[in-house]
């Protein structure tokens, strides 16, 4: 055999095994052979969800609605989030956690509420944090509050080390991701300088019960192990029309949490960007998150 | 000549331009220049009062009123801690309609509406709450919100805002797969699951 003979036959050889074995299922093969999502038509996303919804329905044995509601014109979300006010009570964390099925074991939270000393150095340096503080009460004397999700950046880095793409931004600010897109390389989570990405290291799994059956498919859908998860600003709700508060702007209990249309000029954000005291974090990396942190007071 | 013809169409662009620009002004009225009388009603939340006590009438038409700042014998539960020097409850609460609060001016307004009380005062806060800014809203971002009322959140009597116990802490790296289980809790009428760890 010479070389070249022995190159064909071993792709040929590798490829087959790539592939899923013949008695797989039909939808085994059409997840494997599933389109881009950038590049399905409506068709092809009509398709996709049903058959997900299928698998949902046998896997949880209870119907799971995947929304594919496209980016509303015009909109560009931001976030405002008071640190006068956060009292460090985590309701955001756990808001968060029910409306976006993340997975109860292996623990995963989009939010961190990190505590820091007063008079400690803070902001450029979230070293000095504790996230697992535990008092009887919040706020604790002299601590102070900081919670940190994903900023959503006009500027990405995660999207633009995804060697396949599966994270962009959307036309409407959010950086989503497309799990079954989503090889798990984790080069995203290296690059984002805010720990805002979470990796499935297991099967995600969520008590049936509990699961939110509103989903979309780049946001709350039930997740597979291997892939990353994010914050999207509750996708499924605020791309509604009208849409509706991310959950963890209406769970907080001293109202410190903002959203609104960047593009809006009458919006709680965008008044707030221009009548407070305001900052993002880590400026100095160009990111230019579309999270403002804020204080009233 | 052509000077002439300069100063002409000029002055042919400001007479135009007038009525259109104070078209534009008559027709901006936001929420800092209307008058008393047009302040708009928000959609809010109900505010929240003791269990069989609203309307107050119901004890006190029978009553005459006492208008002499006093320690009260009745409603011990309710300890004044805003501003207890320069205030009592009449007030804010009127001595002729218990059903009502009352503002500084003599007028009148509901509970539903007691945000136009506490604006009195808190003037800045009250701009920041029309906007979004102060205090909570709940709803949709690009359509209708509801407001919480101020004393949703503060107790008028004792505004400040007493201590919560935190949710779980996140689990250590090493830990997460060691959640036993998830239990539910209501937060606000939102059903929250909450991790159980191992001891």
């Amino acid at each position: 055999m010479n070389r070249r003979n022995f190159l064909k036959t071993a792709a040929l050889g590798v490829g087959g095994i790539l592939l899923p074995a013949k008695d797989s299922p039909a939808s085994v093969w059409d997840a494997f052979f599933q389109k881009y999502y950038r590049e399905m038509n409506d068709k092809e996303k009509k398709d996709v969800v049903a058959r997900l919804e299928k698998e949902y329905e046998e896997k949880y044995k209870k119907h799971i609605k995947v929304k594919t509601n496209a980016p509303l014109p015009k909109v560009l979300y931001g976030y405002g989030l008071d640190l006068s006010r956060c009292v460090g009570c985590r309701r955001c964390v756990y808001a968060c956690v029910t409306e976006n099925n993340q997975s109860r074991n292996p623990q995963i939270q989009y939010i961190t509420v990190l505590q820091f000393e007063q008079g400690e150095k803070w902001v450029s340096d979230l070293e000095e944090s504790n996230k697992y503080y535990n008092p009887e009460t919040v706020p604790a004397p002299e601590h102070f509050y900081m919670p940190v999700q994903c900023q959503q950046c006009e500027k990405p880095p995660c999207v633009k080390v995804c060697p396949t793409q599966a994270t962009w931004k959307e036309p409407d600010g959010i950086v989503v991701v497309d799990y079954n897109w989503c090889i798990g390389c984790r080069y995203c989570m290296a690059a984002c300088p805010y720990n805002a990405r979470k990796f499935n290291w297991g099967e995600p799994t969520i008590p049936v019960d509990e699961i939110n059956t509103e989903t979309h498919y780049l946001g709350n859908r039930p997740r597979i192990k291997g892939s990353v998860e994010k914050c999207t600003f509750c996708i499924q709700r605020v791309r509604e029309n009208p849409g509706r508060y991310p959950a963890c702007v209406e769970v907080c209990p001293v109202g410190a949490r903002k959203f609104g249309n960047l593009l809006d000029p009458e919006s709680e954000i965008r008044v707030l960007i221009e009548t407070k005291r305001v900052f993002r974090l880590k400026e100095e990396l160009n990111t230019q998150p579309k999270f403002y942190y804020f204080f009233s007071l | 000549m052509a000077g002439k013809l300069v100063y002409f169409l000029l002055l042919v662009v400001v007479m135009v331009a007038m009525p259109v620009y104070s078209e534009a002004q008559d027709n901006t009225t936001t929420m800092d220049n209307l008058t008393e009388n047009d302040i708009p009603k928000f959609v809010t939340t109900k505010p929240q009062f003791t269990e069989g006590i609203f309307p107050c009438s119901n004890c006190h038409a029978s009553m005459t009123p006492n208008r002499q700042r006093r320690e009260l014998s009745f409603h011990t539960e309710i300890q004044l801690n805003h501003a207890k020097r320069q205030r009592w409850c009449l007030d804010c609460h009127d001595a002729d309609n218990r059903n009502v609060l009352k503002l500084a001016n003599g007028d009148h307004v509901t509970f539903e509406e007691s945000y136009n009380l506490c604006g009195q005062c808190h003037g800045n806060i009250f701009r920041d709450w029309k906007t979004g800014i102060h205090g909570k809203r709940i709803g949709y971002w690009n359509g209708d919100k509801t407001y919480y009322l101020c004393v949703n959140c503060h107790n008028p009597h004792s505004p400040h805002f007493k201590p919560l116990k935190p949710l779980p802490m996140p689990a250590h790296p090493q830990d997460v797969t060691k959640v036993k289980s998830t239990t539910s809790i209501e937060v606000d009428g939102r059903k929250l699951y909450i991790p159980v760890y191992e001891k």
